[in-house]
């Protein structure tokens, strides 16, 4: 299998912030890798040093069998980006938005004309073709974002959050191109902070948190890895968790404690929850673990400025 | 090394696209001043001051009048619309992913700004040639050196908006710097009246030099000093856009 992107001890140190500090992996051609993990824990950097918009302070990176510091130009020939924030051009429509775009590659214009037409029909925008960028709304501004990427027939497609503030309807029509494209056989690489995107396109994902990757692996396998199979939420004050948590060695669960709730994390939680309804508990909320368990459990329940 | 390749045609061509978009507002926006000082300067206050070194006032003022155009259509072009792409819209964001580098980014917007100034120069030559006040065939040199005083003033604006934190800067650098140059470069008076000192430092003025050669093109003189006049409007031209385009670089590539 070859790799798309190889990175090893992959460093990136900004004045005075470490923010990526040596991390490895590789995403295989033809995968969905997704890099998840809470703000600032070098998501974006590690997307900005692979195409090519800041140059790596140390190690090891190729991305499509090039280094982006020696061949920049010809690495992102090959990618498209969708980034953050929207940065469409505003002195253009619609379609001139992917026909400038087209020409920064060295599409011929007729050539541009086509694919711009057809990506449009793919991104379900033909009928606002000839609209201002202003007059889109933030879920077709994003869907514009994507077919611009693919102008150049990328082989590696590298997302930034690419459903952040979008209604659910607007994310699972990206989500269904998505899975498109991947049946296409374009590599995908995406970061995010949704749990459920990860899960539902990944497949496989790296949890990051300050600089480094913590874990890495197929969403199912971190979650059965790390959390089981099923989770109990309990709504209840720090002071009474205590009486919960004794005497549960028997059930062989993992306990994770907020101020306000009780998690436990078991393979089966049937018994257990029989024990603590026997014991008068109520409200007990019984769940098939998810990969934000993992994730949580993995970057801590504090909230992280 | 500062690698500019020829991708910047790319952007260059992306400027000129979204300028025909509004080509006629546009080019109002260029000629208004120009052709006010013309206007009131020359026919207005010209009825009151006889000739200026052997000519009319408004001969003597339409030179400087043309260059001038050109300075201000390349430095606004290059402060306030590149800082407005670079830093609010981040039109170079979406840029410097594709083939096409920061570096060549940064060309092709200047190279747009002396572009500009062609436009707005030649459409303001057009205008003196109407007024009957173009007299050689030297003249014809006029719109290679409009594209030449662009390109100098595009590549120091780059420079400028290279340091800029907001767009408070640039009004600095128009009412210290572009303004000044306007008044003391021999666009409205010859710089015989100044003290030694005034004439030494409006020598060191690249629009000095413009306004010179400009006035003996259309004149049909020889300039006093017309080597050196094109050396000081080419050579710093040429510092000034490798040093933008470093200075950009250091700044938006971290």
């Amino acid at each position: 299998m070859t790799s798309a992107v190889f990175a090893k001890n992959l460093v990136k140190q900004y004045k005075d912030t470490l923010a990526v500090a040596g991390i490895d992996f590789d995403v295989h051609a033809g995968e969905c890798f997704g890099i998840i993990g809470p703000n600032g824990a070098g998501k974006t950097t590690t997307m900005k040093m692979i195409y090519c918009a800041t140059p790596r302070t140390g190690g090891e990176l190729s991305v499509l069998g090039r280094d982006p510091n020696i061949h920049p130009e010809l690495v992102k020939n090959d990618l498209g980006v969708v980034p953050q924030d929207n940065n469409l051009d505003t002195d253009f429509d619609v379609l001139g938005n992917l026909t400038t775009y087209a020409r920064y590659f060295g599409i011929p214009h007729e050539r541009a004309i086509t694919c711009a037409r057809e990506l449009l029909d793919f991104v379900q925008l033909t009928e606002k073709q000839h609209s201002t960028i202003e007059d889109l709304s933030s879920g077709m501004r994003r869907r514009l974002l994507v077919a611009r990427g693919l102008i150049n027939d990328p082989r590696l497609f590298i997302l930034d959050e690419p459903t952040v503030g979008l209604d659910p309807q607007a994310r699972h029509l990206i989500w269904d191109k998505l899975r498109m494209l991947k049946k296409a056989n374009v590599t995908l690489l995406l970061t995010t902070h949704y749990m459920e995107e990860a899960t539902e396109l990944c497949d496989r994902v790296a949890v990051m948190d300050r600089g480094k990757i913590l874990v890495m692996g197929p969403p199912r396998e971190l979650v059965r890895r790390f959390i089981g199979e099923e989770v109990l939420e309990l709504v209840l004050p720090g002071g009474e968790q205590e009486k919960v948590t004794q005497g549960l060695a028997y059930f062989r669960a993992t306990v994770e404690r907020t101020d306000q709730k009780l998690y436990l994390y078991c393979e089966d939680c049937r018994p257990l929850l029989t024990h603590l309804t026997d014991r008068g508990y109520r409200h007990i909320l019984r769940r098939p673990a998810t990969l934000e368990d993992v994730f949580l459990k993995l970057t801590g329940r504090d909230l992280i400025d | 090394m500062i690698r500019v390749s020829l991708r910047f045609w790319k952007v260059w061509r992306r400027d000129f696209d979204a300028f025909m978009k509004y080509i006629y507002v546009n080019l109002m926006g260029n000629l208004g001043d120009p052709v006010l000082y013309l206007l009131a300067m020359g026919l207005g206050l010209g009825k009151f001051l006889g000739d200026m070194q052997g000519v009319s006032y408004v001969q003597f003022l339409a030179p400087g009048v043309i260059v001038s155009a050109g300075m201000f259509a390349a430095t606004y072009e290059c402060t306030y619309a590149s800082f407005l792409k670079m830093f609010h819209l981040k039109t170079y964001d979406a840029i410097i992913v594709t083939p096409v580098n920061l570096e060549d980014a940064v060309g092709g917007d200047i190279i747009w700004g002396a572009s500009k100034a062609f436009f707005s120069g030649c459409l303001m030559f057009a205008v003196v040639a109407a007024f009957g006040l173009v007299h050689s065939w030297w003249s014809l040199l006029v719109p290679l050196l409009i594209v030449i005083v662009g390109f100098h003033f595009a590549s120091l604006a780059m420079l400028v908006t290279s340091l800029s934190r907001s767009f408070d800067f640039f009004s600095y650098f128009f009412e210290l710097i572009i303004t000044p140059l306007f008044f003391f470069s021999g666009v409205f008076f010859p710089l015989d009246s100044f003290p030694w000192w005034l004439r030494a430092l409006a020598y060191c003025s690249p629009l000095t030099h413009a306004v010179t050669l400009c006035r003996a093109l259309i004149l049909g003189h020889i300039p006093p000093h017309p080597y050196i006049s094109i050396a000081i409007l080419i050579i710093p031209a040429v510092a000034l856009f490798y040093g933008s385009i470093y200075l950009m670089r250091r700044r938006m590539i971290k």
